[in-house]
Formats: structure tokens, C-alpha cells, sequence
């Protein structure tokens, strides 16, 4: 229907078999999804393969794709203040379906959280000063990927 | 924290300036100046590119509109009074998100979410203390709300009406914007065409019962907020302005009561001469419309009336201080831009929500604006620039492109052309592009953010003092709506829900009666969405990056 429907027509290499693999979704009702949509387009363009799930997302719908799409990295991005209840629900739903993939969190996240969501099962927090350098280099780092230069 | 100390530490002021006496305006020198230069069309004139009124604010300063506040309805409503025991008028609601998206507190969607970023409402017992020993004959309340505003304009209603208030005499506005949700905020409920009935039939029954209200404002400034550029805001926005008309004209109203009652609400960013030449090409664009396209004969009906918002986009979360020099740009911007009413952001608000001492900074950057600036006493001191007139045409040029796609897109209707826009992701697209196209211009060092890009000396010595929020209010909303599901009649609340869902599947039913019964019948926000929601459906965006 529209052009962004269309693939990408400038992705490098099709499927390296290093190629990271990130989920990125929406938890919950926050709507605010430029960032989101930013790092979407910012990882790609490093050469990851990026699942952007969409809005409303749930820590169960989230778990099953991650599974399905074998995740590297599940990234969220958070905007209304409900990191501190949503981030470790999502943490302890991946312990649950036995899932050992990286959390990686990012919006607006306070620097005080950070060591909280830290404990609360999350690998690296992306607060909104990051630049587009420091969203790749963390989730490289995230996937136990070597970190360029 | 305690629930009362957060309320009334984040509770903006809501003031009315008229009290404060200006003396006959000249300049620091004691050079008399007048309240315009230049020639006709001056402001006040036909089609507004200066301003709505010849005197501007000469005749009345800009209202400080300062939208903010949290928790449950008791605490709002102790702020409320405080805010009308100054002097206020008008009130300000902000909704937390289950309410701006139609859940119950108890929702398994709210967790987390409850009273955080706005007051929770489930039922008509949480507005009737929202508003309890308030007279809301002499008020006027602004609900900042879309997918479900006819519920909350209808429990508001009701609440009204018990205390011996008629509908007539009630005064406000409801944002009741559900275009910009698919193309920026994203919070609809319904697919579009069912929620453009439920905005219309807004309309008709304010248009027939509430003269004093206001059923929509058509909003900018979440597109920008989501990436846009100006010159898009400036076309989305009036964009879905001509589509709420062709909607209201659909349904048999009055273009010159349509136009009199709508309202818009712009962005205020940091490119400061674009900005004024988008509010100066907003008021002209609209005013050409409404009369030769759209054929309103009032003038009224062609004024292009706006509030406007500092960019929260472009506060920085390092040196945050530096924040505070952004805002009075932007307010300088509004004002110099013939804004109506203004609403300043608080410097901290990159990392959480505002501080009491950041909102009341806010406040004072206007203050100073207003009365120490000299820019309230000239209407429109740009107007005749070279640079501010061209860029004037130019972005209602660029805005005239993207109308002209929108009316070929719908087959010469611009409502029709908007609704193919949302559902063929044309809007988010155009957006997400703007969007990522900026932040490489940041990231490339091409665009210079000072202290994020450049000039990032004394980063770390920031002061961390942000506001935090527990769950109590979660808690504590919860047992209250247990308590009202427990008290309330069940059979009464079934048959008219019931009644709700018969009357949405007829298309020509207005459904506020409806909702009406059911909001006085004690059924939650959640139960009247769902109500409808079987004959609606649901709308899901496609996931597009």
C-alpha cells in the first residue's frame, strides 16, 4: 500500500550468520514511539536485523516472539514512568518461559533507576542523552557481540 | 512520598494575568508605541496573517494555561480549589493513561500506569470528587482527552446535572482530537471512521445542548512531538481541521457553528522565525479555507484560535538548566506569534516528570515575557519582515502540497484523503521519516545541540533532584472502583449498556444520550468502551519503522 511497506532495498549482507537479532516492542499503553522508532532505523542501518513488534505489547506476546524470531536482544522502550513496575514483569516473564536473552531498556529512564533495573533482571538502560553511537555499542555489548573499533 | 505532598508539588499554576495592570505601553526610553504598524489587512482583519484581534494583547494578554497534574480525583480536586481560591477560572485536567486509553485502574493493561501521569477516572463517582464543591457554572474545564471524550464529557455532564447544573450552562473543551492519535500520539480506541462518529456526534450534541463548550482542538503538537517538521504540523493539523469540518457539514451542521467552536493547539520549537511564520500562515490558511472552500459567512468561524506548548522534544537531558533558555525562546516565539493561551514546560522534563520549583520557573519564563519584554504591545512586531513574510507563504505553500495530495488522495474530499492517509501509514511514515532524518543531522554533528553535540563541558554537575511517584495511588484507586462495582445497581448498568450497544449500531443515532445513562448508571470508562467497542471493533496500527 505504501512505501514503507516495502523492504528495505539497502540492508547489507542478506542473513550473516553473526547478524544480531533484535526485537524491539512497545510494553503496555505508552504510545510515545519516536524513539523506538529512531533505534529501529539507527541498528538496522549497523547492520542488525531489526522485529519491531508495534504498540501494546505484552511481557507474554513479547516472550513468543522473541522465541519465535530466536532474539539476540529484546529492546523496549519506556516513556510514562512505569519502567521501575514494567522492566522487571518483562524480566521475570523471560526467566520464566526459560529464556536467556538480554533486556535492554530505553526512554525516559532516570539515572537513580538505573542500578534497579539493573538487579531487576535488566542487561544495559539507554536514558535520553544517548547518542545513536552509544544504542549500538549497548546492544552489541548486550548480545556478548565484539565491539567495533 | 505521600500522595498529597506529590499532588500539590506538581500541579501547575493556572493563572489569569488580566489583574495585573500594564501602563500605556512605551518603550524603556519612554518612546510612546502603538499596538500596530504597518498597513491593512492589520490584525483583527480579514484573513488574520497579523493576529485574531486589532489590539492583540493590548486587549487581553495570553492566558497561562499550565496543564499538569496527577493522582486521584480527591487530590486534583483540593488542588482545583486552591488554584479557584487564587483567582483562577479555568481548570486543567490531565488523565492518566488508562483513562486516555478507555481502562479501568484495575485493567491488567494499567499496571503500573495508575494516576502517574494525570488523575484516574473510572467512574462518575471518581469526576463527581474531581469536581465536588466546585460551581461548575462558573468554570470552565479543559479535558485533555480523545479516544474516550464523549464518556468523560458525559460523566462531567452528569456529574453537572445532579449538583443542579444544566448542560447549557456548562463552559469548556475537550481535545476530543482522534485524527492525530493514528498519525502521532496513538491513542485511539476504535478504527477511525467509528471514532470520527463518536467525535461528530460530539459536535452535534454540544452544538445543540452546550453552547458554552468547545468539542475539539485540533492539535499540532503531538505530531511535532513525534517528528515532525513544522511545515508538517502546520499541514497535518489543518489538515484534520477541514476533515472534523466536511465530517460536521456531513452530518447536516452548520459550517459558521462548526467553525466558531473548533480550536487548535500548536507546538512552540526552536527554530524561532519559522515558528512565528507557521502561526501567521495557521490563522490565514484557515481563514481562506473555511470561507471559500468550506463557505462559513461569520468571521468568527474563520479565526484560527490556538493554544501552543513548548517543544518537550527539545529539552535536553544534559545540562538540563540550559533547558530553561530554550523555553523562553519558544514562549517568545508564541507570543510574537499570536498565540491565544500558552502552556510553558519545566526544565527537568527530558528526565521525569516536573519538580515544583521547575514548573513554577516555567511559569516565571512567561511572566517575563509578558511584562518585561515590551512584546505584548505591539500586535504582530514582524509582521512586513522580508524574511518573516516569505517564510510565511512559503510554509502555506508547502501546507497547500500537501493538502492538494490529501483531497486528490480522498477524490476531493480532504476527510476522505486523511482517512487513506492513516490507513496506508502515509502519516506515520512522513513522521518517522522527518523524525530519523533529524536525529542523524544530530548525530552527524550537521545540526548543533548545545551540550548534547557540542559544547558538553559541565555535564555532570547537574542537580538530580526529579520527582518520584510510588503506587499508592494504584492501590488505593483500585479499592475504590472494587468499592463502586460493589455498591452500584448491576441490572441498572447492564440495560444500559445494552442500550449503548443497540444505539452504536445505528449509524444515525447520536450516542451521547446513551453514554449519558450509562455513565449516571455508574458503568466504568472500560465497560462503555467495550459497549461500543462490539459494533466498533478495535484498531491496530501496523508496525512500520
Amino acid at each position: 500500500m505504501s512505501e514503507q511497506a516495502e523492504p528495505d532495498t539497502d540492508r547489507p549482507d542478506p542473513d550473516p550468520p553473526d547478524r544480531i537479532r533484535v526485537v524491539l516492542a512497545k510494553l503496555g499503553l505508552d504510545g510515545h514511539d519516536r524513539g523506538i522508532k529512531v533505534v529501529a532505523r539507527t541498528l538496522r542501518d549497523a547492520g542488525m536485523e531489526v522485529i519491531y513488534l508495534g504498540l501494546r505489547q505484552t511481557a507474554d506476546s513479547i516472550v513468543a516472539a522473541a522465541e519465535q524470531e530466536d532474539a539476540d536482544v529484546i529492546g523496549l522502550s519506556m516513556h510514562n514512568a512505569g519502567h521501575l513496575t514494567l522492566a522487571p514483569a518483562m524480566a521475570a516473564a523471560l526467566r520464566e518461559a526459560d529464556l536467556d536473552i538480554p533486556l535492554v531498556i530505553g526512554g525516559i529512564v532516570p539515572d537513580d533507576d538505573v542500578e534497579e533495573l539493573r538487579r531487576g533482571g535488566v542487561a544495559a538502560v539507554l536514558g535520553p542523552g544517548a547518542s545513536a553511537d552509544e544504542v549500538v555499542a549497548a546492544v552489541r555489548a548486550a548480545a556478548g557481540a565484539a565491539l567495533p573499533e | 512520598m505521600a500522595v498529597d505532598t506529590l499532588t500539590s508539588k506538581y500541579f501547575g499554576d493556572h493563572v489569569s494575568d488580566d489583574r495585573i495592570e500594564r501602563p500605556s505601553p512605551e518603550t524603556m526610553s519612554g518612546i510612546p508605541v502603538d499596538s500596530v504598524y504597518g498597513d491593512h489587512p492589520l490584525p483583527g482583519e480579514f484573513p488574520f496573517t497579523r493576529g485574531l484581534y486589532p489590539e492583540m494583547y493590548r486587549s487581553r494578554l495570553w492566558t497561562m494555561r499550565m496543564f499538569a497534574g496527577f493522582g486521584t480525583a480527591e487530590d486534583t480536586n483540593l488542588r482545583f480549589k486552591e488554584l479557584l481560591r487564587h483567582g483562577g477560572t479555568g481548570l486543567s485536567t490531565a488523565f492518566d493513561m488508562p483513562t486516555l486509553m478507555g481502562r479501568d485502574s484495575d485493567s491488567e493493561w494499567a499496571l503500573g500506569e495508575v494516576g502517574r501521569a494525570g488523575v484516574a477516572v473510572d467512574t462518575i463517582d471518581d469526576m463527581r470528587d474531581l469536581f465536588a464543591g466546585i460551581d461548575l457554572s462558573t468554570v470552565s474545564t479543559s479535558m485533555t482527552i480523545n479516544g474516550p471524550a464523549p464518556i468523560l464529557l458525559a460523566m462531567y455532564v452528569a456529574v453537572a446535572e445532579d449538583d443542579g447544573v444544566g448542560r447549557a450552562q456548562l463552559a469548556g473543551t475537550l481535545q476530543n482530537d482522534i485524527l492525530k492519535e493514528y498519525q502521532a500520539q496513538k491513542e485511539y480506541i476504535y478504527p477511525p471512521r467509528p471514532s470520527m462518529r463518536l467525535v461528530t456526534d460530539v459536535v452535534r450534541f454540544t452544538t445543540a445542548e452546550m453552547p458554552r463548550w468547545h468539542p475539539i482542538s485540533v492539535s499540532g503538537y503531538h505530531i511535532r512531538e513525534a517528528g515532525s517538521t513544522a511545515a508538517q504540523e502546520l499541514a497535518f493539523t489543518l489538515a484534520n481541521g477541514f476533515a472534523y469540518v466536511e465530517a460536521a457539514l456531513a452530518a447536516g451542521l452548520d459550517v459558521n457553528d462548526v467553525g466558531r467552536r473548533l480550536s487548535f493547539f500548536f507546538n512552540a520549537h526552536i527554530d524561532f522565525f519559522e515558528e512565528i511564520a507557521k502561526y501567521r500562515a495557521a490563522r490565514r490558511i484557515w481563514a481562506r479555507w473555511m470561507r471559500d472552500r468550506y463557505g462559513a459567512t461569520d468571521e468568527k468561524a474563520m479565526m484560527c484560535r490556538f493554544h501552543t506548548q513548548t517543544a518537550g522534544v527539545s529539552l535536553t537531558a544534559q545540562q538540563p538548566e540550559n533547558n530553561i533558555a530554550r523555553v523562553a525562546i519558544q514562549a517568545l516565539a508564541a507570543a510574537l506569534g499570536g498565540t491565544q493561551s500558552l502552556h510553558t514546560d519545566s526544565f527537568d522534563e527530558a528526565l521525569a516528570l516536573p519538580t515544583e520549583k521547575a514548573a513554577r520557573i516555567a511559569l516565571r519564563t512567561q511572566q517575563i515575557v509578558a511584562h518585561e519584554t515590551g512584546a505584548a504591545n505591539v500586535a504582530d512586531p514582524l509582521g512586513g519582515s522580508p524574511f518573516v513574510e516569505w517564510m510565511t507563504d512559503e510554509l502555506e505553500r508547502r501546507a497547500e502540497e500537501v493538502f492538494a495530495h490529501l483531497d486528490e488522495l480522498g477524490g476531493g474530499s480532504v476527510l476522505e484523503g486523511v482517512y487513506e492517509g492513516i490507513e496506508s501509514g502515509w502519516f506515520v511514515g512522513e513522521i518517522a521519516d522527518a523524525a530519523y532524518r533529524f536525529e542523524r543531522e544530530v548525530n552527524a554533528g550537521r545540526r548543533v545541540i548545545v551540550g548534547v553535540n557540542a559544547f558538553t563541558d559541565g555535564a555532570d554537575d547537574s542537580e538530580r533532584n526529579l520527582l518520584r511517584i510510588g503506587p499508592e495511588t494504584e492501590d488505593y484507586q483500585r479499592k475504590r472502583l472494587a468499592m463502586v462495582k460493589q455498591e452500584r445497581d448491576d441490572d441498572g448498568v447492564r440495560t444500559s449498556l445494552e442500550q449503548l450497544t443497540a444505539d452504536a449500531a445505528e449509524p444515525d443515532v447520536n450516542l451521547m444520550p446513551a453514554i449519558i445513562d450509562a455513565a449516571r448508571a455508574r458503568a466504568t470508562e472500560e465497560e462503555i468502551v467495550m459497549a461500543m467497542e462490539s459494533v466498533f471493533g478495535t484498531y491496530v496500527e501496523r508496525a512500520v519503522v
